[in-house]
């Protein structure tokens, strides 16, 4: 006899009329709302926001380079070529930090992560409701601040900001940096107010090693939000200084040296790919088993690779520097330190892999995006270990191989890793079900546009086309128009996407508790939850394991799963 | 004269200050506990960039270091010192003080700590104003009109005339080579083994020679004064916030907020500002001493 994993009672009634959405409609209850659910949907809301905005300016980039001369900015002789090329830069500078630092950076902790840290942990919010608000707002202050430098004089340095060019530009950078120095104090405070979370408000019984996968995703991911950001922020003020003081630190011809500008800002940036990454791991670590009805294979090895990861992201940074006068001793020191992270990204890939093994795969929406992220991810990940070869990043640095290796895994793995977390728990977040086929045809179309999009801009850049140039040498044009081609359809899937979405919100199907199910703590309170999360407290027995889906049957009354309750076989054994 | 508050009301406080997302009032203060000290730590991160262009520069420049660092107010940087060690005392005192429920005893230290913080601004002020006089500033404002010894400028560095100096090795070489260091740059001296005894470098019993520049002002040395700035700018940042918050403490203090029951405010803010009296304690030696 063991007991029950979970034992939280439905007590759907008193949860159909009262629930997180419906419990208080006024305005101001929403923006100055407390519940970390609330929240996450108003984090949802703004970065979807961004991303729209992102996404055009991504199709201006896709049109543009239809053809060599360039379709949108072009001009005949050198003034007018010099202000066409310059309105480029400033369209791919902004497409650039407001995808890198508005959607990629805020959006899986921000959206996904708010909703359901609490929910999965079993706790009745995160430890700092207030703080969690004002971090939403300072997301949004700075979003405007950099959305309003755009008015007054758009960024033209690209969303890495090297100086000297920075400093002199006359371009509005000082807003820029301001918007995305409060952005940076959001991100530091959304990942303090989550460890602090996960430290001090898991309930009795949830251990660490009990805490599903998605946690240690969020908690890797947290770390370095509190450990890297600082970094970025003070280097930010300087260059801010730089420009309004003059104090010259990066300024060569006061003395400073640029470099220490590079290395500043890598040193933050290349760790913040991994804050954009490892939450999308940690939905990847959700989806796969469920949807293969199977237990995880390797549950330590996955979390203790994210907090490898996380480590060993610090120590990489030099590799965007390979040929910028870095000693060679460096350069070698670098490069094996970037091979050596990539070595817990395949651990991870190997244990889902390995989870699907064997498993009843069910081809839910989720699980084709986790599919997708597997094979787009791998790529995009192997890419990353050609550049962090010495030899070949040499020949490929500053290519279109960098912006195809980037966006495969930023479009292939955190964005696909979103948008399957979306459909994971849509049904919790909004208590309602989107059409299945419909979804299905989107994330195909949204792998191939990926593909095509992407892996045409490795193939010119290996062969020599520089990345940020407004126009090309015509050998490289049915590359470039396969590449936007891609980009459409990405685009029709977002559409498509938003119109399924939108429908499910307005007539879907009343969703059940657990339609997927999932063993973890969020499929045992209603869709969508209450206020408090859990009508009663969950209770974490002994033999509680998020993973372990024996106890649970698929009854098609209610098009969900349910708890068979008898013969709970719940820690008689893992399947892995 | 002491003032404790009984066990009933201290539980009322504690239960008044709990919100409902904690089971119990400890699981809160740990929690906030928790949090204050990550806060820090991406605090002394901030820091770290300077300290870290510090160490770059200081690598790179040696001699702007060594010539810039003159300038200096050496005692007044030991007088802000010594006044945040004492402030940094009785912020941990106001903490005792809050643990014991002792109101007289939370809010006099308070406002010592108060008085350190802000003694310490004016002076650095008053620093910052006399520099500015001088025009000891960032980037192209540097221009003072004396060296650091009031002597005159001389021209940007230029290595001759060299002056070449023969020592013997040996203890009494290492002690005349540090006086030489005071006269000028030495810009060279003769590689030798290390010695059997002595301090490395200077074999005892063999003369060696040792080039020497006169004093003259090195390039960049505004590139010393923008890391000055910007590192004690903002620290004293810090200390204007740390001063700002333990006023709103003296007077929630005052108003007896505070019990051994529920007294997570003044624990943290004591917190922050140990991290501010320490950051100090490193960049007084790096800046004024360290030359
Ligand atoms: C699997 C391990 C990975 C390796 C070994 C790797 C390696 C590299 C290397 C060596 C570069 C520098 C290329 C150059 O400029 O010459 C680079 C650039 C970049 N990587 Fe990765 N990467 C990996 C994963 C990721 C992930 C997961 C992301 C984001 C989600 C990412 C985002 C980027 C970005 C944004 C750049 C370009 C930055 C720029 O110059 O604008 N990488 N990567
Ligand atoms: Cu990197």
């Amino acid at each position: 006899m063991t007991t029950a994993a979970v034992t939280t009672l439905p007590a759907r009634r008193s949860q159909v009329t009262d629930n997180y959405l419906t419990q208080d409609r006024r305005l101001r209850s929403w923006l100055f709302t407390l519940d970390h659910k609330r929240i996450g949907v108003l984090y949802l809301a703004t970065s979807l926001l961004a991303m729209l905005i992102g996404g055009l300016l991504a199709m201006v980039i896709r049109t543009q380079l239809l053809v060599p001369q360039g379709l949108i900015f072009h001009g005949h002789g050198n003034a007018a070529a010099y202000a066409a090329y310059k309105h480029y830069n400033q369209i791919f500078t902004l497409h650039g930090i407001i995808m890198v630092f508005m959607v990629l950076i805020p959006i899986i902790p921000g959206a996904l992560g708010n909703f359901v840290l609490p929910l999965m942990l079993g706790a009745k919010d995160v430890a700092f409701p207030r703080l969690n608000l004002m971090s939403f707002w300072l997301y949004v202050g700075g979003a405007v601040l950099a959305i309003a430098s755009t008015v007054a004089g758009a960024v033209d340095t690209g969303w890495t900001f090297y100086t000297p060019f920075s400093i002199h530009t006359e371009t509005y950078v000082v807003v820029m940096l301001l918007g995305i120095f409060l952005i940076g104090f959001s991100s530091i405070f959304t990942g303090l107010n989550f460890i602090v979370t996960i430290h001090k408000l898991r309930p009795p019984g949830m251990t660490w090693f009990r805490m599903p996968l998605f946690l240690w995703g969020i908690y890797a991911t947290s770390i370095i939000q509190v450990a890297a950001t600082p970094v970025v922020g003070v280097t930010l003020v300087l260059l801010c200084l730089e420009r309004i003081m003059g104090i010259g630190i990066f300024n060569p011809a006061l003395g400073g040296n640029p470099v220490l500008f590079q290395d500043f800002f890598w040193f933050y940036s290349h760790p913040a790919v991994y804050i954009m990454i490892l939450p999308a791991m940690g939905i990847i670590s959700e989806i796969v088993p469920v949807f293969s009805r199977k237990h995880i294979f390797g549950y330590s090895f996955i979390a203790m690779s994210s907090l490898a990861i996380a480590l060993i992201g610090f120590l990489v940074w030099g590799h965007h520097m390979f040929v910028n006068g870095q000693s060679a001793e460096l350069d070698a020191i670098f490069s094996f330190l970037t091979f050596l992270v990539a070595v817990p990204s395949a651990v991870k890939v190997f244990n889902w892999l390995a989870t699907m093994y064997k498993g009843a795969i069910v081809l839910d929406t989720p699980m084709l995006y986790a599919l997708s992220f597997l094979i787009l991810f791998t790529i995009g990940g192997l890419t990353g270990v050609i550049l962090g070869a010495l030899a070949t990043n040499v020949v490929l640095h500053d290519t279109y191989f960098v912006v195809g290796h980037f966006h495969l895994v930023m479009m292939g793995g955190t964005i696909i890793g979103f948008i399957g977390g979306l459909h994971y728990w849509w049904p919790k977040m909004f208590g309602r079900m989107y059409n299945e086929t419909l979804a299905r045809i989107a994330c195909v179309l949204l792998f191939f546009g990926i593909a095509i999009t992407f892996v045409p801009q490795l193939i010119v850049g290996a062969e020599g086309m520089p990345r940020r140039y407004a126009h090309y040498l015509p050998m490289y044009q049915p590359y470039m128009v396969a590449s936007s081609i891609g980009a459409y359809l990405q685009l029709a899937a977002f559409i498509l996407m938003t119109g399924y979405l939108v429908h499910s919100l307005v007539r879907g199907r009343k969703a059940p508790m657990n339609p997927w199910g999932g063993g973890s703590l969020e499929w045992t309170t209603a869709s969508p939850p209450p206020h408090d999360n859990f009508a009663h407290p969950p209770v974490i027995g002994e033999n509680y394991d998020p993973y372990d889906y024996r106890h649970l049957a698929y009854d098609p009354k209610i098009g969900g799963y349910v708890p068979t309750g008898i013969g709970d076989t719940c820690g008689a054994g893992k399947y892995s | 004269m002491t003032e404790t508050v009984s066990i009933g009301k201290q539980h009322d406080l504690a239960q008044r200050h709990l919100a409902h997302h904690f089971d119990t009032p400890q699981q809160q203060f740990d929690a906030g506990k928790l949090g204050m000290w990550l806060f820090l730590s991406t605090e002394l991160l901030l820091f770290s960039g300077l300290f870290c262009a510090y160490a770059v520069y200081r690598a790179l420049h040696p001699e702007i270091f060594r010539y810039a660092g003159q300038y200096l107010d050496m005692p007044s940087g030991l007088a802000n010192t010594l006044i945040l060690l004492t402030s940094g005392l009785t912020m941990a005192l106001a903490v005792r003080f809050a643990q014991l429920g002792r109101r007289i005893g939370l809010v006099v230290c308070l406002f010592l700590t108060i008085c350190g913080g802000l003694g310490f601004l004016g002076l650095h002020g008053y620093e910052y104003f006399t520099n500015y006089r001088e025009k000891l500033l960032w980037g192209l404002n540097y221009n003072p009109s004396h060296g650091p010894h009031g002597q005159a400028i001389a021209p940007i560095r230029s290595l001759t005339p060299l002056t070449v100096r023969s020592l013997p090795g040996g203890v009494g070489g290492w002690a005349s080579l540090k006086a030489l260091g005071r006269q000028g740059f030495i810009v060279s001296h003769s590689a030798i083994a290390p010695a059997a005894s002595g301090p490395p470098g200077i074999a005892a019993g063999q003369r060696h020679t040792v080039r020497l520049a006169p004093y003259a002002q090195p390039a960049n040395v505004q590139l010393f004064f923008s890391i000055y700035y910007l590192m004690t700018g903002l620290h004293s940042l810090h200390v204007l916030i740390g001063v700002i918050l333990m006023t709103w403490l003296l007077f929630r203090a005052w108003r007896g907020d505070f019990s051994p029951r529920y007294y997570t405010p003044v624990d943290l803010i004591g917190l922050y500002w140990g991290i501010v009296d320490m950051i100090w304690m490193f960049l007084f030696p790096l800046l004024y001493l360290l030359h």
